[in-house]
Parts: structure tokens; sequence; C-alpha cells
């Protein structure tokens, strides 16, 4: 039975990704977009989208928002592409806007990281995720993350069970009225200092819930997010490097060490 | 008997529907459950009309492979006699009648809140105070566990009564996920719109949910989808069933603490949800399924890469799971845990893979085929424990099966030059119903078009609706340690019971 396992394990491979800092999901991704400045009928393409994350005047899309779901790049493909850059996340909400002619890559403002964070996280953050109305793929993405392929341990980033035992929380979904009460007291519980974590779409913005009476968002109201990480789901790639961008200083590309 | 007849994806006017007293309503529908097994509720739900509250019940024939429809008009509050009491399966849908219209059955156990609805009719009813059965006894004990639980998961409240170790009884309040999701298909109504709520319904069954919507909407509109998207689709289908199946044995080989089958099945699932990726640009098949086109054809070199997937699959996955059913400690944990006998199984109207386990051959791909399923003769996969061992064997047959289909579809996948005709807008006054054999079981989907041809309702369910019961009924008398295994045998949906 042992050397039954031994072959199993051995058939595996090597499974898991080298560098997550500079990896790029396989085929084709919707990450960071590019508006290039091609004149197009603006408001055309702005009552494209289902989330209302195209802005005009000029053309911007607000990731906070979008849903991924790439129609705006296939009827417009000259105005819109979505390159496979999965790093997207960052601490000022207004730096998930695109506008038409940004190229460069989405990143973190140091000077808004309280400074407790990289001092006290830098290594290890332990974390506890809350699903508010999520649809359960962010869950899986965030699951998918401490798995063998992306191993997000070895950063020493890890989902702990209880609230007690964390060092900051990830919000995934649209905040239900039902989950508005537990989402606050599960943050309560956390100990000081804590990090709070938008996870996808959904919870940064309500995604295509947005405006559904069955929503309470007001908890967002009291408590600034300390990290917005777009996505519909949210990527393994995506979260990881958010994170890591979060509590490790510098550009971290091809130079985090586990 | 007044029931109207129709077929999966059809869509009929109202007008055609008859319309019965409640009584004659109630009573031809406890008739058409007399006939046996093969008739079960996939659908009974309400909507505002003119004089009232319009009742829609919808009944599948799985012998004769055809939904017959009923109706009634009551005013809210007004009272029903309950079939709870003698098909228990309606149980759920009572209370969502009661929760939505305040219909009263005086009849039925317990007309508990289901989801809590923000337009509920009793706005004093609020989630901080669900009526739990409970008990006053000094020997036995209750343990609450959520609305948070230890993992990433869903919120769902799960309230037992144990003696010792052991779970005498389990009750189970959901509704923390409710996005008030059925109003906003009314509320946000552009197509694109529409599409991405049918995806985010559950969003580990994006295909499965969306090619409900899809097939509502194009009977609505009377769009036939060619062969060639038909064909995608139901690959997509397949695929969907094996990747989350396979993720499955993951969670489970976790829930006994077995770490090589945890890793092992669960990097497995990496290269299919991989695919999906490559094939439409988002690892759960978001944006693939769209009513009336699709964005992202399937090519022969997408069919080539994914039978070189499979072929990379098949051995290792089947090297894992011969493994782990040779575990007599795996098999200890499985075998005779969480039993759901098929006369339960039953009763409570249990659907899909869970109820295949427990050896009702109920399966919309044989009964209700639609689209390229309609050319397949499918055999479901059946077995007759009930148990945590049925529903993991369950998760490894129809794995393999699924890849059976495709590698033989896309091995010989030849793409006719595509001709699809154009969406045009729904027909008024009209209702259509579409099932989906997803890889949890029975989706049913239901609209109703106003005069203007505007959705004036959309009525989702998952077939989670039906199977948490049976999730309550499988722990009883099982240690309290075996919930989390039990649990993730049946992987139900949180947001696709809640909506």
């Amino acid at each position: 039975m042992m050397l039954r396992s031994l072959k199993i394990l051995f058939h595996q491979g090597k499974q898991y990704i080298p560098d997550i800092t500079t990896a790029t999901p396989p085929g084709i991704f919707r990450g960071r977009p590019v508006i290039s400045k091609t004149f197009v009928e603006e408001q055309a393409l702005a009552e494209i989208c289902p989330a209302g994350a195209i802005g005009v005047a000029p053309v911007s899309i607000d990731l906070g928002k979008c849903v991924f779901c790439g129609e705006c790049a296939l009827l417009f493909p000259e105005k819109i592409r979505f390159t496979n850059d999965p790093r997207m996340a960052s601490n000022v909400r207004n730096r998930l806007i695109i506008s038409e002619g940004d190229e460069k890559e989405i990143n973190i403002d140091p000077d808004e990281v309280r400074s407790e964070i990289r001092k006290i996280f830098g290594h290890s953050l332990k974390l506890r995720q809350v699903s508010a109305g999520g649809d359960n793929s962010c869950e899986m993405e965030l699951n998918a993350a401490g798995n063998v392929n992306f191993d997000m341990g070895r950063y020493g980033i890890e989902f702990v069970a209880s609230p007690r035992h964390a060092d900051g929380l990830v919000v995934t979904g649209p905040v239900t009225e039902n989950m508005a009460e537990p989402l606050r007291i599960c943050y309560d519980a956390v100990p000081y200092p804590k990090v709070l974590i938008l996870a996808g779409t959904d919870a940064i913005s309500g995604g295509i819930f947005a405006g559904s009476p069955a929503l309470d968002r007001s908890f967002f109201n009291d408590h600034p997010a300390d990290l917005y990480i777009p996505g519909n789901p949210v990527h393994p790639l995506t979260f990881i490097n958010g994170v890591l961008s979060l509590v490790r200083s510098g550009d971290i590309k091809g130079r985090v060490s586990s | 008997m007044d029931f109207i007849t129709i077929k999966n994806n059809q869509r009929i006017s109202l007008q055609t529907i008859p319309v019965q007293a409640p009584f004659k309503f109630v009573q031809g529908i406890a008739d058409l459950m007399a006939a046996g097994e093969h008739i079960h509720c996939v659908s009974y739900f309400g909507y505002p009309s003119e004089d009232g509250i319009r009742l829609i019940c919808c009944l599948a024939d799985d012998r004769e492979g055809v939904i017959r429809v009923g109706a009634t008009s009551v005013k809210p509050g007004d009272t029903l006699e309950s079939l709870t009491v003698q098909y228990p399966a309606f149980q759920s849908f009572e209370r969502e009648l009661h929760e939505d219209y305040g219909i009263a059955f005086p009849d039925h156990p317990w007309l508990k809140p289901v989801r809590y609805p923000k337009d509920r009719a009793h706005q004093a009813n609020d989630i901080a105070h669900y009526p739990f059965y409970s008990i006053d006894s000094e020997e036995l004990h209750e343990v609450g566990v959520g609305p948070i639980h230890a993992g990433i998961i869903e919120p769902g409240h799960f309230r037992f009564i144990c003696n010792g170790e052991q779970i005498l009884h389990l009750e189970i309040q959901l509704g923390y996920q409710h996005r008030g999701i059925e109003k906003l298909f009314l509320k946000k109504d552009r197509l694109l719109q529409r599409s991405i709520l049918a995806e985010s319904i559950a969003g580990d069954t994006a295909v499965g949910h969306s090619l409900a919507f899809a097939g509502v909407w194009e009977s609505l509109c009377g769009f036939i989808p060619s062969e060639r998207l038909q064909f995608e689709r139901a690959v997509a289908l397949e695929m969907e069933r094996m990747a989350v199946h396979t993720g499955d044995l993951s969670g489970i080989c976790t829930d006994i603490a077995y770490q090589l089958g945890s890793s092992v099945f669960g990097r497995l699932r990496t290269p299919l949800i991989n695919f999906f990726q490559s094939w439409c640009g988002n690892r759960f098949a978001k944006s693939l399924i769209r009513p009336g086109k699709t964005n992202f054809p399937l090519t022969p070199e997408l069919a080539g890469k994914w039978l070189e997937v499979a072929d990379a699959f098949e051995p290792d996955f089947t090297e894992m799971y011969d493994e782990l059913s040779d575990l007599p400690t795996a098999l200890a944990r499985f075998e005779k845990t969480g039993v759901v006998s098929a006369d339960t199984a039953l009763s409570i109207g249990m659907v899909g893979m869970a109820a295949r386990a427990s050896g009702l051959s109920r399966d919309i791909r044989l009964s209700h085929p639609q689209g390229w399923f309609k050319d397949v003769v499918h055999q479901p996969v059946v077995k007759h424990h009930g148990d945590v061992f049925s529903r993991v064997q369950m998760r490894k047959e129809e794995t393999l099966q699924s890849l059976g289909y495709l590698r033989e579809y896309l091995r010989n996948f030849r793409p006719e030059v595509r001709q699809e005709e154009s969406l045009r807008s729904p027909e008024p006054s009209s209702l259509a119903v579409s099932l989906v054999e997803g890889w949890r079981g029975e989706i049913c989907h239901c609209a109703v078009t106003g005069v203007n041809g505007e959705l004036i309702r959309y009525k989702i369910k998952d077939p989670s609706f039906h199977n948490w019961t049976g999730l309550a009924l499988a722990v009883r008398m099982n240690d309290i340690s075996d919930f989390p295994v039990c649990n993730k045998s049946f992987n139900l949906s949180y947001c696709g019971h809640d909506l």
C-alpha cells in the first residue's frame, strides 16, 4: 500500500507553479484590460456593459464593477482588449479604473498601506474568509489558491478556521442583508491589527447584483478595505499576487521568496 | 384532470393553461402524483395576476417524457389544502408559497421560513429568530454550527440534536445567501444582464443554470439552436460534471483526512477547469453559454486539446480512485455512513446524482432529453446503498461516463458551418419550462411573460431545493464527526437554494 501511494506520488510529477509572481494563466484569460485611443461610438460602447462598468469621455473600465464577460472587447475589439495579466489588485479603489491609453500595471500605493501591515504580516498572514452572498465560484478559487498548483501557503498566507486565529478577513459576495450581521460579528471577532480584503467584483461593488433590495452593504461605510481584488470569480493568481503586493514592500515580480 | 401537457423547452400561451378551482387543482396534483414514482414536481410557484395570485404547478412525467402543467388562482392569505402530508416532497414548495404570498396550508407540519426575501408576507419573521425544532432534555444536547463555517464555503446554519456523539436530528436553516435573484431577472431587463445573472445563480453550476436559462429564453422566442450549438452545449455540460465530480472527490478525501487523495483529485480538477479557460476565458465557463448564439465556438484545435487533457487525466484519475476504494480506512468512513434509503429519497423528492446513489433512476438526460441528448442513448449510473460510498462511486462512474461521451463526440468532431437564426423577442403572455440535468441534478427554470412580452415572473429551482432535506435525514443516527463527509458527499448549493 505504501509503495502504491509512492507510485501515485511519482506519477503526479511537478504540479506547482514555480513563481506565482510572474506566472500567467494558460489559454485566454480576461485580465487587466487596455483601452486604445481609437474613436468609437462611446455611448454605444458604454451601453453594452451589463454592470455599468464602462465610463465615457474618456472611455474607462472600472474593474471593481466589471463582471469580465468580455462583451465590450468582442464588439469593439479595436477599442478594448483584455490582456492576460492577472495582477489587478490595489489598495486604492480608484486604481481599479482603467482609462484610455493606460498601459501600465495596476499596483499598490505604498503610502496608503498602514505601516503595521507590512511590519507584522509581511511573512505570515492568516485569513478568515466570509462568503456573504458569494456564488461559490470565488470561494472555490480561494480554496484553489491553497492547492498543490498555486500553493499559497509557501508565502505564509493561509486561511484559518476561526476569526480568533486570523489577522484579517476576506469577503466574497455582494453582502446580502441576511449575512450583514454575521459579517460584522466575524469582523469584530478578529483581533487587532487586522486587514480587510474584498475578493471579487461582487464584494467590491455588488457586481451584477448591485441595486438589489436584498443586499445590505452598510458594513463598508464604516470599514474601509485594505485591498480590492477584482475578478468574476477572482483567479488564484490575482488573489495571491494581490495579497503579496499588500504585505511585501517594493516590486514583488520575481523577487518573492517563499 | 385539467392539466396541459408540454415537453421540456416548450412555450405555451398562458391562456391554454386551465385555471381550476383551488381544491380541484390540489386534488389534480394528488391524482397525478398517485400514478407512481415517475411523476415528480419540478416547479410550483406563484405570480401576481389581475385576479390575485396565479399558482402554477409543473409535474414531470419521467416515463412519458412530458411535463403536466396546472394552474389555480388564489388571493394572498388564502387557505389551500397541503399536499405535504401525503407527499413530503411538496414541503419546501408550500413553505415558499407561504413565505412569499402568505398562503396558509393549515395541515402542513410546520410552515417555516425558507429564505427571508425582502418582500416576504410576514415581515416580522427575521433570520435571527428562525423557529428551530428544539428539545428540553437533561440527556440530550444541541449543537449549533454556522452560518459561517470553518472552511471557505457558503453560509448556512446547522442545528443538531445529539445524544452524546450521535446525531438524533439535524435541522438546516438557509437563506443567508438570498440575493433576490429572481426579482433581478425582471429588473435587469437586458439579455446580457440576465445571462450573467443565470451564471451567478450557483457559480459552480454556471453551465447547468445557463443552459436552463438559454432553454427557457429560446423557447419564449421560438428559437431553435443549430445542431452545432446543441452539441457545444452538451459538451460543456458534461465537462462541468467531470470537473465538479473530480473536485468533490478531493473534498471528500479532505473530510476524512486523506491527504494524498485530496491533493491528487484537487490537482486533477485543474486541467479540466483550465480547459474551460482556454475555451472561453473563464475557469467556471462563465460567458460560454448565451441564448441564441455562442461567442466562443468549439474549434477542432480545442477538441484536440481536450482529448490530450483527457488522455493525461484518465490514468491518474483511475489509479487514484482504485487506491482510495481499496483503503480500509477510507471505506470504514464511507460505507453505511449517511444512508438515504430509496423510499426516503422518493418521498422527499430527491433528484440528480444523490437520488441515483439511493437507487432512484432520475436523470433528465434520459427522461426529458433536450438538444444533443435527444439523439444519445444515455444510461444513468444508479447505485443502491444510498451511503457516502455510493455517492463517491457516483462521482467516479459519472466522471468516466462523461469522459467516454466526450471522447467519442470530440474524436468525431467535424465542425459544420454554423447557421444560427436570429433571436426574436419573447412571445407575449406565455409560459416556458426548461429542465437540465446539471452535475447536481435536475435544474428547472420557468419564465412567464406579460402582454407585451416582458418577463413578469422568473422561477428558478436548483436541485438543492429538494436535496437539502436528504442531507438532514442522512445524518440521523450517525456520529456528528461524520457530518462533514456526509455534507461533502451531497455537496449542495446554498446560493442555488437561497437565490
